[in-house]
């Protein structure tokens, strides 16, 4: 396998479970993503909280790049193409607000509190992302 | 120790957990998608070590009412899945296979400074003001 990091992927997600665990144990609200995301640019209940977890989610990275490791350079590989990043950023907004989560809604909290729907609901967006990647490296897009 | 605060502290914990696993580098995401290609199974360990470390906690608190800052907890209800719930995890994946970046990444991404991770945001904020606009 190709860039295969278990190692680091594992006491990443741990540290990703670990946030999880305190937010939903101080202020009772589950630390979905893409949920936050709408509270924060659409609510009013909650608005301070939901934007300081977002801007949280920032500086935890700046720490990382530019204090602890301000050596090694970022590694953001991303496509530069428009055509995909504004239709990819719109579907990831609406799908995720339609289907009630995202990879933190569904995947982690949701599965660890053991829900069927959030399990299905994660197998089928991880099977349209497949089925997208693979399609796009039949035309070339992506090697 | 009050709720923004702890807001605060969660999320700058999850930023960090996400750089370490790697997930917010898209290209990791995309080899997690290429199944047929080069698959990269890091996505895997990172959501296990996420579920395996929340979802002890989450049954020890099952019955609490209240959490510890004094809010009312409210989970999601356990119902059938609808299909506006499919329609839009489809939805989900599909963009996130274009791109490689979902909700999480897509905001830690903006300490990237790189312009495509501002456009991204912009048009996932646009989605979110879609749905919210279109759908009741």
């Amino acid at each position: 396998m190709h860039n295969f990091t278990p190692v680091s992927a594992l006491i990443g997600g741990v540290i990703i479970g670990l946030s999880v665990v305190l937010y939903f144990y101080s202020t009772g609200r589950l630390a979905g993503i893409s949920g936050i995301f709408e509270n924060a640019i659409t609510s009013t209940s909650q608005k301070a909280s939901n934007l300081l977890f977002l801007i949280g989610l920032v500086v935890g990275p700046v720490i990382i790049y530019y204090l602890i490791m301000p050596n090694k350079p970022i590694a953001f590989e991303i496509t530069n193409s428009y055509l995909l990043i504004i239709p990819g950023g719109f579907l990831v907004g609406f799908g995720t607000r339609l289907g009630g989560g995202c990879t933190s809604g569904h995947g982690i909290c949701g599965i660890g509190r053991l829900s069927v729907n959030s399990m299905i609901a994660t197998s089928i967006f991880v099977a349209t992302g497949v089925i997208t990647v693979f399609i796009l490296q039949q035309l070339g897009i992506y090697l | 120790m009050n709720d923004k605060f702890i807001s605060l502290i969660s999320g700058v914990i999850f930023g960090i957990g996400l750089v370490i696993s790697g997930m917010t580098n898209p290209e990791k995401v995309i080899g997690f998608l290429s199944i047929a290609h080069n698959w990269d199974a890091s996505l895997i360990f990172v959501m296990g070590g996420g579920i395996l470390t929340a979802g002890p906690f989450f049954f020890l608190l099952k019955n609490k009412e209240t959490s510890a800052l004094g809010n009312q907890i409210n989970l999601p209800k356990k119902q059938k899945l609808d299909s506006k719930t499919i329609i839009g995890v489809s939805l989900f994946g599909v963009g996130w296979g274009l791109v490689g970046l979902c909700p999480g990444p897509a905001i830690a991404a903006i300490a990237t400074l790189d312009p495509i991770a501002f456009v991204f945001l912009i048009s996932m904020a646009a989605g979110v003001l879609a749905k919210k606009n279109i759908v009741k």
